[in-house]
């Protein structure tokens, strides 16, 4: 554009701008990983200062074997792999219907689905409370992927839809001609080439998952069935003295989510981008 | 969960035109051997009902209860005291200072978050809408704290609050906005600003890559053309950029301003509402009365309150741009 031929001084602030942008972006995490690092010995004379005098994995190791966490790891793992896989499987469902079939009820459904991500969720916290302890269900992983599952079938079902419009008809149309039922000109044509769509849909629904916390809090009062978020917040409430075992925990949550983000990172503005030009 | 809100809208919105163009499209019916029964009543339905079947049941049904729950008395910690009470929680509401103390303070948070968000997030975008070295990298890590966990960035940003392990406080005195360096969020009247700080850095790439995307989908033959024509770097972002922009920052202002209403869980975490209230948004104190208080039908009646809010709010929003597109 025309910056790039104008003044020196533009291109310095352009710079300086992107500076900002990158040292307003990194520094929070910079600082969780520096404290993280710090000897516990060290955190309070030098608590502030930008880089630690010396550096230690201590932390993580205490963090991984002489508290909990690992089982909140393992636990937010299930739970966000579970609703992760489900979300995808069911999403590419009603996806595919919505992407190839014209039916009774179509515009209601995609109505009363964008009113489900309108409301406040909290709404539904009292109720989806008290029929999960009337089915004696608290305290289980089972019935958090079922919820967290509801909760991201609308916006997954949207997202898979908008990868099934990008493949043709005709692919599944002339299979069909050749005598493939649709269901498996659908396994055997058009689900090979959304595998790309489904990595993704499967990425923002694990992230989704992953960072969930206050169903979690309310359906979760066992500490052997805690997810990660809750786990860490019980940990902070109780011991909010230990900051580099604190920090430490909080760099091994970030881990999982950077894995997908570095997946998903670059369907983010191509997959808005056709999204947005459609229109 | 609702970080996607606005691309939905938008799908809706060319929605019409796709349909009618694929319902001409469609191959004969007698080509795969079934009925127009089948076709247009049965076969959608058996892809379908799993996605119906969860929202029915785990979404719209515990709406329709949380509703009733607002109408009658419900405290787990009184079991004896249950039963329907009419508008009773809602006289209580009327009269809850804290009530109306939390959507003066949601009223705060929403507009200082959503402006912070746009300005910034809209700088990026048009930063990144140049070119320049390094920018596939740039572009991963400036849209890093998007990903971070919910529950992570509030406790990050807690910490770096915190005098005695961050930078924050004593920075701040030192550019004088502080007198001496004290966590802000002990104080009522400057507590807020933690979460919302917080909000801003998470929200900041989600505007972006959403203003980015309509950026890219400007022809850039209006650019080449009024560059030819002489046109100055401001003229060009004002008179090409900033309308053919215009729609869709008004969609996604919107959607965006219900959701950051909704937003409870930074709040929650940072401050817990307190000090003596003064950070509690609406949604949070949905959120302390059922899990603390364990009192579900003032929750419900709250929430009830909060969504009646927000419809009129939506109502309002629809009707101003419909005035404006019909000019």
């Amino acid at each position: 554009m025309a910056v790039s031929r104008t003044h020196p001084v533009l291109i310095a602030g352009k710079y300086l701008a992107l500076l900002g942008y990158l040292s307003f972006a990194l520094f929070p995490l910079y600082w969780l990983l520096k404290i993280a690092l710090t000897p516990d010995q060290l955190v309070y004379s030098e608590g502030t200062s930008l880089w630690p005098s010396s550096v230690t994995l201590s932390n993580f190791s205490e963090v991984l074997f002489q508290t909990d966490f690992l089982s909140y790891f393992g636990n937010s793992l299930t739970v966000s792999l579970g609703t992760a896989a489900l979300t995808t499987l069911i999403a590419a469902g009603a996806g595919y219907a919505f992407s190839r079939f014209h039916f009774a009820g179509k515009r209601l459904l995609i109505v009363v689905m964008l009113v489900t991500q309108m409301f406040p969720l909290l709404m539904i916290i009292a109720p989806i409370y008290k029929i999960i302890s009337s089915l004696g269900m608290l305290n289980s992983l089972t019935s958090l992927i079922v919820v967290y599952t509801a909760f991201n079938i609308p916006f997954a079902t949207f997202l898979m839809q908008s990868f099934f419009d990008g493949i043709p008809k005709d692919l599944e149309e002339a299979a069909m001609m050749d005598g493939c039922s649709r269901f498996q000109a659908l396994r055997k044509v058009v689900f090979p080439l959304t595998l790309p769509g489904l990595g993704a849909t499967l990425g923002f629904v694990f992230t989704a998952a992953w960072s969930e916390l206050l169903f979690a809090l309310m359906l979760i009062s066992k500490n052997d069935a805690m997810t990660f978020p809750v786990g860490l917040l019980t940990f902070v409430s109780k011991f909010s003295v230990d900051w580099g075992q604190m920090m430490a925990a909080g760099v091994l949550a970030l881990v999982p989510s950077c894995l997908f983000f570095i997946f998903i990172q670059r369907y983010l503005v191509q997959g808005l981008t056709s999204g947005a030009v459609k229109g | 969960m609702g970080r996607f809100a606005n691309r939905r809208i938008l799908e809706m919105e060319s929605k019409p035109v796709s349909l009618s163009l694929t319902a001409k499209r469609l191959p004969g019916t007698s080509r795969t051997g079934h009925s127009l029964y089948w076709r247009y009543m049965v076969e959608p339905f058996l892809y379908l009902s799993p996605a119906i079947l969860l929202i029915v049941s785990v979404l719209l049904m515990p709406l329709i209860i949380g509703i009733s729950y607002s109408f009658q008395s419900i405290e787990l910690l009184r079991p004896f005291n249950t039963g329907w009470v009419g508008f009773e929680n809602f006289a209580k509401l009327w009269s809850d200072r804290k009530f109306w103390l939390a959507l003066d303070n949601t009223f705060w948070w929403t507009f200082w978050s959503i402006s912070f968000q746009f300005l910034l997030g809209l700088g990026l975008a048009l930063l990144l809408n140049t070119q320049f070295y390094g920018k596939k990298l740039f572009q991963a890590l400036v849209f890093l704290p998007w990903a971070v966990p919910t529950f992570l960035s509030a406790l990050t940003w807690a910490w770096l609050f915190n005098p005695v392990i961050g930078p924050l406080p004593h920075w701040l005195t030192a550019l004088g906005i502080l007198s001496e360096p004290y966590n802000i969020m002990g104080d009522p009247d400057l507590a807020l600003w933690g979460p919302i700080v917080a909000n801003v850095w998470f929200g900041v790439p989600f505007f972006a890559i959403t203003l980015l995307a309509a950026l890219q989908s400007i022809p850039g033959e209006l650019f080449e053309a009024a560059e030819i024509d002489g046109a100055s770097a401001w003229q060009i972002f004002s008179k090409i950029t900033l309308p053919f922009l215009a729609p869709m920052i008004a969609i996604t202002v919107m959607l965006r301003t219900i959701w950051i209403a909704n937003f409870a869980d930074l709040i929650y975490v940072m401050t817990g509402g307190g000090p003596a209230n003064s950070t509690q948004i609406v949604s949070s104190y949905i959120f302390t009365t059922a899990f603390r208080k364990l009192d579900f039908g003032y929750a419900s009646a709250i929430a009830v309150a909060l969504l009646g809010i927000l419809l009129v709010y939506a109502v309002i929003v629809l009707w101003i741009r419909k005035k404006l597109v019909k000019i």
